[in-house]
């Protein structure tokens, strides 16, 4: 399925994503980590604090795009065209990578980058690469 | 504090969540237009181009303040060894990624229209990384360079 060049889109996205980073480090000096939130609720013997801006985090992520789809007038959230076991390979790949990086798209790519951390840099040199070369070529041999 | 500190949880996922929403991120076919490049669609270039000024300049504005306004102490990432954790995960990542098209944050965010494939791909996330803390554990009691002992 083709997709048409939309950069406003994606840079007014982009910058509603540098507000959430500006709201979370400057409000209580975390940084949104999809991940990282995600694994530390995972966690046993997180303190309450912890897990009620996390939890907090995760509703919010999951209410925006409702807000967003209202305010756009037209539904944001798209099924994923591939089938469930190639999307449950897809995330345990995701899981145990992102779980042994400490970081994702967000943690690393967004958030290392802007702070230029050598270990985020090398992070997301690496997982762009991965991607593009899986979805350009390898997932064509599955 | 909890309240205050949960409030600002709550209003940075919205804002996250908006923002993913907005830039096509969570329509998981474009991501997959933007990682293959013989159909490519480089519109979600841009949603990083933006987002990373903008967090830099919190970042630095942030350093010139002793803490957070509703916090102890400003926290931070403390590891700076690119060590093998780092790259193996990265690439099974990166892998993972190009297969579905799903990075953790658009797959959270879809869930209000959630769909047996999209829970399929949580449920293995949530697995993955349980497996990758448990990876991560027994390399810290085999010592800080993460190397088994071995014994001759």
């Amino acid at each position: 399925m083709r997709t048409s060049f939309t950069p406003a889109a994606a840079a007014a996205g982009g910058l509603f994503i540098g507000a959430s980073v500006w709201v979370l480090f400057v409000g209580i000096g975390r940084i949104p980590g999809i991940s990282g939130i995600v694994r530390g609720l995972l966690r046993r013997g997180e303190g309450a604090g912890d897990r009620a801006w996390r939890g907090a985090f995760l509703v919010g992520l999951i209410l925006g795009p409702v807000l967003a789809s209202a305010a756009a007038g037209r539904p944001l959230i798209r099924p994923d065209p591939a089938s469930t076991p190639v999307l449950a390979a897809a995330g345990l790949l995701v899981g145990v990578g992102t779980g042994l990086a400490n970081g994702c798209t967000s943690g690393h790519g967004v958030c290392g980058v802007s702070r230029l951390s050598p270990r985020s840099l090398a992070a997301t040199a690496l997982f762009m690469a991965c991607g593009f070369l899986t979805a350009s070529v390898l997932r064509r041999l599955l | 504090m909890k309240l205050r500190t949960t409030v600002v949880g709550l209003a940075a996922g919205l804002l996250f969540g908006a923002g993913l929403a907005l830039s096509g991120m969570t329509n998981p076919a474009k991501v997959m237009n933007f990682l293959d490049v013989t159909r490519w669609d480089p519109s979600l270039a841009l949603v990083m181009a933006a987002a990373i000024p903008v967090s830099a300049l919190a970042f630095r504005f942030a350093a010139r303040r002793e803490r957070p306004l509703f916090g102890a102490a400003f926290s931070l990432p403390e590891k700076t060894r690119l060590d093998a954790s780092l790259l193996i995960g990265s690439a099974l990542f990166g892998l993972g990624w190009g297969l579905g098209g799903y990075c953790p944050g658009p797959a959270v965010a879809s869930l209000s229209d959630a769909n047996a494939p999209l829970l399929g791909f949580l449920a293995a996330m949530t697995v993955g990384m349980l497996l990758a803390g448990l990876i991560g554990r027994r390399r810290a009691l085999q010592g800080d360079q993460g190397r088994p002992k071995i014994r001759r």
